[in-house]
């Protein structure tokens, strides 16, 4: 299938690079620009250069139809002014701190057992994986249908689930949101951590054992300081992760009860799509870039990532 | 090393072990059951009868069209990718050029926009060019998504072809070109695949495109199709999941003769 594929590009990629070779050694595999110039602006027509034009229609009225009319700062004022704006950025905040606090501990116990050399352990990890291969959608279909209050687990299980109306409670609604939160995730958070833990050295474990520290020791002591990069790295992608949450919220409880897990994303969605204000959508959809990126630079900078040089710093 | 087994963190992972298999045990023992004995017996109980009606009864819904369209979202999807990325990163690689640094800066600040961010522009471009509710619609932007990541792993294995094998090659006077098809693309094989079963993984599970992009029947994809058919037959369960079933089994399939590839790019896409 690859060279398939691979051969198909000889004509474009050849004829874009036809100059002639220059004599000598230090031309050969130095490719030009051109070389990367078809992907740049490929990616920048779909994702830099709509980033830009989000700003800008934030400025602006348009309802699908018709070309989008400057309306100055109206659709911020209008989104101050909104409750359910507010409301669904401490949400969001509450989904990003919960999903990180406990989808974190787990997969760095799953990921450190699995780097290490049980029996069977291959066999658990693929099935660990699973999840993490199917579509949003599925999963968040699949969780209805186990989370139906009338054929689902709660009527086999009364006493795990109560009523069985989970989804009917705010509490509930975000306890299941963020349980298959971690059910998808957690096996991409652990798959990182176990390369991670693969790569720590041994020596370091050989010697804290001449010192005669016990397991737990060793654990807290190395394992987890050589860890840290890897955690920045993971923690980064949850918030991001849990920020732009949406098949599982609009499948699962569409926001609801009420508004009580309408979170940013979903409520840019209903904003822009189903409200068709898509001056309102693209100023939430600008908020989101900036708490992105804000919630992220600080992770980096109170973990001081940013001076770290190395993973091996200390060695 | 220690060799004494670690029993706690083994409990641990069997009980983890329990909650990821449990709800993949009831989907798939749940479409062999009939609608009746499903709401009978409850979802946990062992199937007593077999029945495939259910996988009749999604297939005959549209799932079919549905996977007609996937595959060819996912095949346009990974062959945008394999067109413009290897290039891409031979250029980031090997070209002495500072655009090119410039340009690897870009995509890894690529990495960080989430596709929710542009979702109203790019509806309004696919809508201007007069492709919106047609597959290539979908297809663009998705490969477009696709290409930070697939950069990022793809020049990764790339940077492992040492200075001696160009060296070896420049005995011959050859072209960038040459070079890239001769020495380049053939040690590249295994990223290459990383990448087309990264993108098309993408694609196959794309949902928020779709949702956006497209609005008739003939265009739907599978993720589409699972929500309609959740949201207007959410009363038949057994049906549900075997078009929940029937969406996984080529992921499945992949996982299955490619996991070294799949586990790379996923590996790729936190580890780096």
């Amino acid at each position: 299938m690859t060279t398939l594929a691979t051969r198909r590009q000889a004509g474009p990629g050849g004829s874009t690079t036809s100059r002639p070779a220059r004599p000598g050694t230090s031309s050969v595999g130095r490719p030009g620009f051109a070389w990367a110039l078809p992907a740049t602006i490929f990616f920048a027509l779909f994702a830099l250069v709509p980033l830009a034009a989000v700003a800008v229609l934030s400025f602006t009225s348009w309802s699908g139809l018709g070309d989008p009319e400057f309306v100055g700062l109206e659709n911020w004022e209008t989104l101050i002014a909104d409750p359910v704006m507010l409301k669904s950025l401490w949400l969001s905040l509450l989904f990003i701190v919960l999903g990180v606090v406990t989808q974190t501990p787990l997969s760095i116990l799953l990921g450190v057992w699995a780097a290490g050399h049980q029996r069977n352990r291959a066999v658990l990890s693929a099935i660990y994986f699973i999840p993490l291969l199917l579509s949003s959608a599925a999963i968040s279909v699949l969780w209805r249908a186990l989370l139906d209050p009338n054929f689902g687990l709660p009527g086999q299980l009364p006493w795990l689930f109560g009523d069985g109306n989970l989804l009917g409670t705010q509490a509930g609604a975000i306890g299941v949101l963020i349980f298959v939160g971690m059910w998808q995730f957690t096996p991409f958070h652990t798959l990182i951590y176990q390369g991670a833990a693969k790569g720590i050295p041994p020596v370091l474990y050989q010697a804290a054992s001449i010192d005669g520290a016990g397991m737990m020791r060793q654990f807290f002591s190395i394992t987890l300081p050589q860890l840290r990069n890897t955690a920045i790295t993971s923690i980064i992608l949850m918030v991001v992760g849990g920020l732009t949450t949406f098949e599982t919220v609009l499948i699962l409880t569409n926001g609801g009860p009420g508004t009580d897990t309408t979170i940013t994303a979903f409520y840019m969605y209903q904003e822009a799509f189903q409200s068709f204000d898509f001056g309102v959508g693209s100023a939430i959809a600008l908020v989101l870039v900036v708490v992105a990126t804000l919630i992220s630079l600080v992770v980096v900078k109170v973990s001081g990532y940013d001076k770290m040089n190395s993973s091996l710093e200390g060695l | 090393m220690k060799t004494r087994p670690n029993y706690f963190a083994g409990i641990g992972s069997f009980i983890w072990l329990l909650i990821v298999a449990i709800p993949l045990y009831v989907m798939l023992s749940g479409t062999f059951q009939t609608r009746e004995e499903f709401g009978d017996n409850g979802p946990l109980s062992f199937p007593t009868s077999f029945t495939l009606q259910n996988y009749a009864d999604a297939i005959t819904s549209g799932f079919g069209r549905y996977f007609l369209n996937t595959v060819v979202v996912t095949v346009g999807v990974v062959a945008i990718v394999l067109l413009l990325v290897p290039p891409l990163s031979y250029a980031i690689v090997r070209s002495r050029s500072r655009a090119a640094s410039f340009v690897f800066r870009f995509f890894l600040l690529g990495l960080a926009i989430p596709a929710q961010a542009v979702i109203v522009p790019v509806f309004y471009l696919i809508n201007a060019v007069g492709l919106y509710d047609n597959l290539l619609g979908i297809i663009l932007p998705t490969a477009a998504f696709a290409l930070p990541i697939c950069t990022l792993i793809l020049s990764g294995t790339m940077r492992d072809i040492t200075g001696e094998l160009y060296e070896a090659m420049a005995m011959d006077g050859a072209s960038p070109a040459r070079a890239f098809f001769r020495l380049v693309l053939p040690l590249s094989k295994g990223g290459i695949s990383t990448i087309a079963v990264f993108s098309a993984l993408q694609a196959w599970n794309g949902f928020l495109f779709p949702l956006i992009l497209t609005q008739s029947e003939s265009t739907r994809v599978v993720t589409l199709g699972l929500f309609n058919f959740q949201t207007q037959y959410g009363i038949n369960i057994p049906g549900l999941l075997a078009a929940v079933t029937l969406s996984m089994v080529p992921v499945l399939l992949v996982y299955l003769f490619a996991r070294r590839a799949l586990v790379q790019g996923l590996m790729g896409a936190g580890g780096k």
